[in-house]
């Protein structure tokens, strides 16, 4: 129910966001709407921790800007390389088990792996991420990494 | 005030604009495709997360600015599950990626 | 100052667009693509800005969604040899 009362209210928040009309029929055509949809997600049995996960929101304010400043360091170390006329790299590919155990934590892991720039998880499997790394110092800091232990806190008990 | 949000955003549009041309000379400088995605990451998330800050804070507190904001968190969100797709698709059709110790001298193609 | 940042994008969009033609496999003109798509969401952003018309953000918005689509339709397709390969299928082949 509290799910399906989420989705309806960010569902109005894009409306909103794309109408830009705050008149009374549009308002409600759009609330109307949102909720017919949320209606439909929850008949199709799509809406459910996984899909809409708003447990997390509140640890996600702590994760995110942590992994922005992550972004942007290894981005730095990256475009680094890019402009060295030797262009240093050594590209390694790492396997490795992540401590992650829901689904959406691994998602997670992996996500921010990719998103980081120099390493990009190539097969994100239950108990084994295969990561390509552009350093073979950066493939191998993703091995039990400050990340993965903030991911695990991230996901708490679920 | 008005004076310091300007020169933030002008910081931030210059550095925007500076790791997008890194980034996508990197897609061409690096010797095989898994190299290049790493390079067009750096696009990806520096560059297009710099620009559209830099315009936010041109946006002040407007529709715009949501809108920007909306069209930072589709990149947040979606370009690691493009890019994931896109690399394990290559290795599932058998592109190997050029490795370390077999090529220790970084050629260029 | 909004000029300088477009001719910045237009730059890169060029490097993107040198590795979309050079490129020798298939993955590297995909990913190309998908850069191209990517700094041409910001160059629309940007152009709302210069031009003062905020209608370009819808636009930006729309091309941001239709990237991340097309970049999976035309691997879905490059994998499998057609559009409609469920997930099932996938993980077997």
């Amino acid at each position: 129910m509290i799910y399906g009362l989420s989705l309806s209210a960010c569902l109005f928040a894009f409306w909103l966001l794309l109408s830009g009309y705050f008149e009374a029929f549009l308002v409600a055509a759009g609330a109307g709407s949102s909720v017919a949809v949320a209606l439909f997600a929850h008949r199709m049995k799509v809406l459910d921790r996984e899909g809409h996960p708003i447990h997390l929101s509140l640890r996600a304010l702590t994760y995110w800007p942590w992994l922005g400043i992550e972004i942007i360091k290894s981005a730095w170390n990256v475009s680094r390389i890019i402009l060295d006329p030797k262009l240093p790299i050594s590209p390694t590919l790492v396997r490795f088990k992540p401590s992650q155990r829901t689904i959406v934590g691994l998602v997670t892991h992996a996500n921010s792996i990719t998103l980081t720039p120099g390493t990009i998880t190539v097969e994100a499997n239950e108990g084994e991420f295969l990561v390509h790394g552009l350093t073979k110092t950066g493939a191998q800091g993703c091995i039990d990494s400050e990340m993965d232990r903030r991911v695990t806190r991230f996901e708490g008990r679920a | 005030m008005a004076g310091l949000v300007d020169i933030a955003s002008w910081i931030c549009l210059v550095a925007g604009g500076f790791f997008s041309i890194v980034g996508t000379i990197g897609l061409n400088r690096m010797p095989d495709f898994f190299t290049r995605m790493h390079a067009a990451s750096v696009t990806d998330t520096l560059g297009a997360g710099l620009v559209l800050l830099g315009l936010m804070l041109q946006a002040g507190w407007t529709l715009v600015m949501v809108k920007l904001v909306f069209l930072g968190l589709l990149m947040f969100f979606a370009s690691p599950a493009a890019a994931h797709a896109l690399a394990k698709a290559a290795l599932a059709r058998g592109l190997k990626p050029r490795l370390h110790e077999e090529d220790p001298s970084s050629k260029r193609s | 100052m909004f000029a300088t940042v477009i001719i910045a994008l237009l730059i890169a969009l060029a490097f993107a667009l040198l590795r979309a033609v050079l490129g020798p496999t298939v993955f590297d003109r995909v990913q190309a693509a998908n850069s191209v798509g990517t700094i041409s969401m910001l160059l629309l952003v940007a152009i709302g800005f210069l031009t003062d018309r905020p209608d370009f953000e819808d636009l930006a918005i729309v091309y941001g969604l239709l990237n991340v689509v097309g970049t999976f339709a035309v691997l879905k397709f490059f994998r499998h040899g057609d559009l409609g390969h469920s997930a099932d299928e996938t993980e077997t082949s």
